[in-house]
């Protein structure tokens, strides 16, 4: 039997699986079980049913471009905040976290009462003629604020160790600013892009508090999935919510394992070569 | 194309990194830029280059003012020391950015590029290995792209900044030879930054000495040696012997051995002179001035035999070399006498606060003959 | 490699866009950050300091806040115990699985906070697994504070963890090692050499622990059938004035929990400039 040297295997795994098993792995067994007691007619019948399939468009929709959205402006946060001087910047380094930290319902809240027709942004935006609270332009606008620290925080890092001398190299060689930008720089980043492209996707699509309120909630319109199973819990259909959630689990898994597998590709070059 | 520097300044917060720099480049001259870190010299190639400029001072090439260009309309190609690869891009991509990246109007065709990038492969001995990614290759494969990286879009200049820093010593002494063919054959003005003297001395056709922002001395690397014009080239090129002297009734001297008659009459009490290992004579006649010294210690390195010389008045350490072959035929072991004295000198006033005067060198070289 | 920023030449172009650049994500941040933060306090103290003050005295909302410090104060530490054996044990040993114990550790993080309610609900709910047994019983785990518990602890299970983990990997277990050759046993060896080494990092989970502990709104939401007074931590608080057109007093505890927030934020800050390289705050998956 091999010994180990430090001590406080056994009882830490014991206690790591026992504390797990009990917190996750039985609760989401409950949930495999639930949901496959719908039966494979009512699974159909209910991803069939348009409410179920407008609430999941528009969380995964949602999600997707919200995600996008973060991240090219986590990348100009980002950029701006690693390469540039200007004063504050510490104090909107310290902000980034703030959707973060916030309680999501705090968020909700002040979301909604930023965006209605008679709030400070709100109005503005309806003299042109845009809607935001109780629409899905809302519901986009909650998940790109409850998205935005993952790209900006997954990117920093990794801007702040960029090699300049590669982007001499390319202007030496006679690239313009957007060409050294487009070639040089942004190729490596991708797989970081990527990567906080994951977190907030993973993140939008399954968030509630911050999106409940600046929803409209209409069902077909703008409810989300996770206000679906809510909805129907509160109808006591166990068997049908269980399913939804283990759909959206499912979707999310592959979505993720998607991303994974194009962060994989993508990085394929990146190695520490120095 | 001629290139002429003058008066550069720049300065960085705390120090200066250029110095009233001037230096004229003549038309495919390999010129060496020589010096310890923070000597400026590659502030100087990055003026060059374009990813800097002097606070004063211009460049002007073929008489136009070659600051005002920008880095990408300066005709300069250059390698970086750490090569900065394009690491998401393979071999031939990474040669073809130049290329790729003009502007259409002035964009080769595809299949031009592809056929460029070939031949820079073949000449920098790397054919395929085109489509390998810099991860893939090694060190002196590396310089090798980045060298052909920098020629493909055919500069007028090439700028090179420490390029075999990073490399085992075989493969460095391996890509120098290769670098000196490259440029013969090419006959491109060659720039190049380099801490390590034997590179400098074997590669350049000229060599520029610089030190705490200024160029000590320019040279042929025979000059250079031979005719060391300051006192820090003395002491930055290659082993050197320092000793003090005195003025004494008209004359220099240190200890028993006098060196000849004061040629700045009388207008410095103390002088240093600088002698180089191989310039001691180790078999000087008793009638003749020079030094009693024990030889301590033969350390042998190869073809050369540096020996360790102790002499007694005036009391200090000296090194010679010898030929190792000439160790038996001249007799020397460890622990025998000898009677030294140097056969030629490089010699500086010194002033009152102990610092050698670079203003009034003096060159000695001793007349009678002087047996080996 | 390039020790300095450039001399440059005046290029008018390059500072405007860097100008543009600037500006752009300036006034996104501003627009999308501050000026939500700044809605909470301006709505909250609409009515008056008197109005706010009151609002907040009012006894749902004490009941809220002793709840919301209740359930943090019994789900933080059982996850910093937890986060603790569980980054000892993935950074210290090798064995099978152990990649799959990393993303079962992981896994609450990606897992929307209605269904982390919703499981629970479908183990312990009137209808669910246990249900009948604990009706049996007379034990209360849904609708019940429990069941608050267990909520939050699922979602704010990864916290410390993740916090621990790469910065125990980077450490490497070269001084607990030494401890055990001169001598000490288990716990001496973890009080005295592991955990100062860990210690601003454990503080720095803790600390993200303890806010999403205390912000949790969709699970705690689903568990708690918001029965004012009893089941109602202060998120639900504020959702629940929110409904019933309080706008200002569900702001009002809005902005206590907003306040909470900013003392996370400048806390965190605070140890990531002091303690930065003992933290590894830099771990991708971002915070």
């Amino acid at each position: 039997m091999r010994r180990r040297i430090l001590p406080g295997f056994n009882i830490s795994l014991g206690y790591a699986l026992a504390y797990l098993g009990l917190i996750v792995l039985l609760p989401l067994t409950a949930l495999a079980w639930k949901a496959s007691g719908i039966g494979i007619a009512g699974l159909l019948h209910l991803l069939a049913s348009p409410r179920t399939l407008a609430a999941l468009r528009l969380s995964f929709g949602g999600a997707l471009l919200a995600a996008s959205i973060n991240v090219a402006a986590g990348l100009l946060v980002a950029w701006v905040l690693v390469r540039y001087r200007f004063p504050g910047r510490r104090l909107f380094d310290a902000l980034i976290d703030l959707p973060f930290a916030l309680p999501t319902a705090v968020a909700g809240i002040a979301l909604t009462t930023l965006y209605a027709p008679n709030g400070w942004l709100g109005g503005w935006l309806a003299t042109l003629g845009i809607k935001v609270a109780y629409t899905p332009l809302g519901v986009l606008l909650a998940m790109v604020f409850v998205g935005f620290p993952f790209v900006v925080r997954t990117l920093q890092p990794v801007l702040e160790s960029l090699e300049r001398d590669v982007e001499e190299a390319a202007e030496s060689l006679g690239a313009r600013r957007w060409q050294t930008f487009l070639r040089v720089i942004l190729p490596p980043l991708l797989p970081t892009l990527l990567t906080g492209f994951a977190l907030a996707l993973s993140r939008a699509v399954g968030e509630y508090g911050s999106v409940i309120f600046i929803a409209g909630n209409i069902p077909l319109h703008s409810e989300i999935a996770p206000l679906l199973i809510v909805q129907k819990l509160e109808q006591f259909d166990y068997a049908g919510a269980a399913a939804l959630g283990a759909v959206m689990l499912l979707s999310s898994f592959v979505l993720l394992l998607a991303i994974s597998l194009l962060q994989r590709w993508s990085s394929r070059w990146a190695e520490p070569a120095r | 194309m001629t290139l002429e520097l003058s008066h550069l300044q720049r300065r960085f917060t705390d120090f200066p990194a250029l110095d009233d720099v001037s230096l004229a480049i003549a038309p495919g001259e390999f010129l060496a830029l020589l010096g310890p870190s923070g000597s400026g010299k590659t502030t100087l190639l990055r003026i060059l280059a374009g990813l800097d400029y002097p606070d004063s001072g211009g460049v002007s090439r073929d008489g136009e003012d070659f600051l005002a260009m920008h880095a990408r309309e300066r005709g300069v190609g250059l390698v970086f020391q750490h090569y900065a690869l394009f690491r998401h891009l393979n071999v031939i991509e990474n040669i073809a950015f130049g290329l790729r990246v003009r502007p259409r109007r002035s964009r080769p065709s595809r299949v031009e590029i592809g056929e460029r990038v070939e031949r820079l492969l073949k000449r920098v001995q790397l054919e395929g290995l085109g489509s390998r990614y810099p991860a893939q290759l090694s060190g002196g494969q590396r310089q090798r792209v980045a060298l052909a990286r920098a020629l493909a879009v055919e500069p007028d200049l090439l700028l090179l900044d420490e390029p075999f820093g990073a490399l085992d010593a075989q493969v460095r002494v391996t890509l120098r030879r290769w670098l000196r063919e490259l440029h013969e054959d090419l006959g491109l003005t060659t720039v190049f930054v380099t801490h390590d003297q034997e590179e400098a001395l074997e590669l350049a056709d000229r060599i520029a000495v610089m030190n705490n922002g200024r160029i000590e001395q320019v040279g042929s690397p025979e000059a250079i040696y031979q005719q060391p014009a300051t006192p820090f080239v003395c002491e930055f090129i290659g082993k050197i012997n320092r000793l003090s002297l005195r003025c004494e009734q008209g004359r220099l001297a240190a200890g028993n051995w006098v060196l000849g008659d004061d040629p700045w009459q009388g207008r410095h009490a103390r002088a240093i002179a600088y002698v180089r290992p191989e310039h001691l004579a180790l078999d000087m006649p008793a009638a003749q001035p020079g030094w009693t010294a024990r030889l301590r210690h033969v350390y042998l390195a190869g073809s050369i035999a540096h020996l360790e010389l102790a002499v007694d008045a005036p009391e200090q350490t000296l090194e010679a070399d010898v030929a190792s072959e000439d160790l038996a035929r001249l007799g020397l072991h460890a622990g025998m006498q000898l009677r030294v004295a140097p056969r030629s000198a490089v010699v500086f006033p010194q002033a009152q606060d102990g610092m050698p005067v670079p203003g009034e060198r003096w060159t000695w070289q001793a007349d009678a003959a002087v047996p080996r | 490699m390039s020790m300095h920023a450039p001399a440059r030449a005046p290029d008018w172009s390059r500072r405007l866009l860097r100008g543009a650049l600037v500006l752009a994500a300036v006034g996104f941040m501003m627009l999308f950050l501050l000026l939500p933060l700044a809605t909470v306090f301006v709505e909250a103290l609409r009515a008056g300091v008197h109005a706010y003050l009151a609002s907040i005295r009012q006894p749902e909302a004490l009941a809220a806040i002793r709840l919301t410090l209740l359930v943090a104060a019994i789900a933080v530490p059982l996850n910093l115990v937890f986060g603790v054996a569980a980054a000892w044990l993935m950074t210290r040993f090798e064995f099978r699985g152990k990649a799959l114990l990393g993303a079962l550790i992981d896994l609450p993080f990606s897992v929307s906070p209605v269904i982390a309610g919703l499981v629970y609900v479908l183990l312990f709910g009137a209808q669910g697994w246990f249900g009948p047994w604990l009706d049996a019983h007379g034990v209360r785990i849904i609708f019940a504070v429990p069941g608050l518990v267990l909520a939050t602890v699922f979602i704010t299970l990864p916290f410390v963890a993740r916090e621990l983990i790469p910065l125990m990997q980077a450490q490497g277990s070269d001084e607990e090692q030494v401890a055990r050759v001169l001598g000490a046993n288990g716990w001496q060896m973890f009080f005295r050499v592991t955990l100062p080494n860990i210690r601003w990092a454990l503080l720095y989970g803790v600390l993200l622990c303890n806010a999403r502990a205390m912000g949790e709104f969709g699970a705690v939401s689903v568990v708690s059938g918001h029965i004012r007074g009893l089941t109602t931590t202060m998120p639900l608080e504020v959702e629940m004035r929110y409904n019933e057109y309080d706008f200002a007093g569900a702001f009002a505890v809005a902005s206590l929990l907003a306040l909470l927030a900013l003392v996370t934020l400048a806390v965190k800050t605070l140890l990531e400039w002091r303690y930065g390289d003992e933290i590894a705050a830099h771990a991708p998956g971002g915070h």
